[in-house]
């Protein structure tokens, strides 16, 4: 054996036992700092653990981007919903005095809020991008209650690791880790670009995540849900989402 | 032979210099050329199905931060669409494949950006870059670059020396390959995550918007896809056997074989 393959033999060996261990740990640390998306199974978990662990090491505290009010987009597309249903309709007719948004799981104060009560809550206003997964997107001032201001309110406990939150569309839900939920542009939004917000927009409430892609802003919010593990909520890969094979993170 | 022989001998030569005769089974490329190349072949295979699939849900595109079905696009692909909410003049929407699409397209990404920043350390370290890749000061006039071009467009077999050396057009298009293409899509590629844009909103700002992005991606994706078709070509017109060989195995043939 000449003496450049043995030290070839050498590096290599020590390189694939230096990557191996490297591998051991970074899972365990990535485990212990929540780094682990819920959809980390499968052949595109390697993926998809790489990019959610990455992006919140990266944004933990990141703002997103916001515009000036003369870039907000005058043809905003509202994109199309499944019908709602006959009691959404019922609640319409009434202008919504009777939506309801339920907070529950690990909260010192589960609360049930009217839409009064909400509207009635300290706002906050982000001009900020939402973009489809399609590619497409559009600009808009959303006008809400910050979620931590609800999380605040009903005592939300220490353990909770993710917020569940619900659609009146019974097949919508999704949930979003703390680092989201406590973001200070995380809002209920119940108001777009000045006006009441549009049904078609989302309205009464739509719950606005303007770091991650329309699918987490999800539309007509009737609950939340505080929790330490989303393994007990529908096959325990997060949302509806990886339900439907799309990424449970999407910031990218 | 002893195949041990530094491979750095056999593949170092400038292409303007003549090629010593060179054994047989001799080392053409490093074995983490190999490995890279083929890692890269098959991360951007996975990256073109995927994120071509992806833009049928929506084959617009526009300039600047937005763009969608009621802004006016400039460029429409008129190809069917994935999603009813785009008017294409077909009778029929494709079924929706974004999800396993769009997680194959980031895991995709990961090991492209993984091999590549492998290779581009590998080669900055070992000189690679600089031995087989910066084309020889006497390549780079007019004349030659002349010459070679009119040898590329006539579809010459390459002479022998050329098993063991790349020529310069091939040097610069690797070269524009590795150092700006590439680099470029990933640039474009992630100034369309609002995650990273969040962290790093010049990555955006500087290229002129969030739909410009898009567009870029787009846009250089076709300038790889030419590179490859190129590459491919050329391959089939310098002897393909030989070249898959020495791709696969890191052993040119004899030339006159």
């Amino acid at each position: 054996m000449s003496e450049i393959s043995r030290r070839k033999l050498i590096t290599t060996g020590i390189a694939v036992a230096a990557g191996a261990t490297g591998l051991a740990v970074a899972g365990k640390l990535a485990a212990r700092h929540g780094l682990i998306p819920p959809d980390s199974g499968g052949i595109y978990g390697p993926g998809e653990t790489l990019t959610y662990a990455a992006q919140r090491l990266l944004t933990k505290h990141s703002m997103a981007r916001e515009f000036s009010s003369n870039e907000i987009s005058r043809n905003p597309f509202a994109n199309e919903v499944a019908p709602l249903g006959d009691e959404f309709s019922r609640l319409q007719g009434a202008g919504f005095v009777d939506w309801k948004l339920t907070v529950d799981g690990m909260a010192a104060r589960p609360t049930t809020f009217s839409l009064a009560e909400v509207r009635s809550f300290p706002t906050s206003s982000h001009t900020t991008m939402i973009g489809c997964e399609e590619g497409w997107t559009y600009i808009a001032e959303w006008t809400g209650v910050p979620l931590s201001h609800i999380l605040e309110r009903v005592g939300s406990l220490p353990q909770v690791r993710y917020v569940v939150y619900r659609s009146i569309q019974p097949d919508w839900w999704e949930s979003i880790d703390m680092a989201d939920a406590l973001h200070p542009q995380t809002v209920i939004a119940h108001r777009m670009n000045g006006a009441e917000l549009p049904v078609s927009f989302g309205g009464p409430l739509r719950l606005r995540v303007p770091r991650q892609l329309g699918y987490k802003s999800v539309k007509y919010i009737t609950r939340l849900t505080l929790t330490h593990s989303l393994k007990s909520f529908g096959k325990g890969l997060g949302s509806a989402s990886p339900e439907g094979g799309y990424a449970w993170y999407a910031g990218i | 032979m002893n195949a041990s022989v530094p491979i750095a001998d056999a593949v170092s030569r400038p292409s303007a210099t003549s090629v010593e005769p060179v054994a047989v089974g001799q080392k053409r490329h490093a074995a983490l050329v190999r490995v890279t190349h083929w890692l890269t072949t098959l991360a951007f295979l996975a990256l073109l199905l995927s994120g071509g699939e992806i833009v049928f849900s929506h084959p617009r595109f526009y300039w600047g931060e937005t763009g969608n079905v009621n802004m006016h696009p400039w460029l429409n692909l008129h190809v069917p669409s994935s999603r009813d909410t785009v008017p294409t003049g077909y009778g029929y929407v494709l079924p929706d494949q974004n999800g396993w699409s769009r997680y194959l397209h980031f895991q995709a990404a990961w090991l492209a950006v993984a091999t590549g920043l492998l290779y581009v350390l590998w080669g900055i370290f070992n000189g690679h870059f600089r031995k087989n890749l910066v084309p020889a000061p006497g390549d780079m006039t007019s004349k030659r670059l002349g010459a070679s071009i009119r040898e590329h467009l006539r579809f010459k077999r390459p002479g022998p020396g050329e098993a063991w050396s790349y020529n310069v057009l091939q040097r610069l298009s690797y070269l524009l390959v590795v150092f700006l293409l590439f680099p470029l899509m990933i640039w474009t590629g992630l100034a369309m995550s609002f995650g990273f844009d969040s962290a790093f909103p010049l990555a955006v700002r500087l290229l002129g918007g969030h739909q410009t992005a898009r567009s870029l991606h787009f846009l250089v994706t076709i300038l790889l896809v030419l590179f490859l078709l190129v590459h491919v070509v050329m391959i089939v017109v310098a002897g393909f056997r030989a070249r898959m060989r020495a791709m696969i195995t890191g052993r040119a043939t004899p030339p006159t074989e």
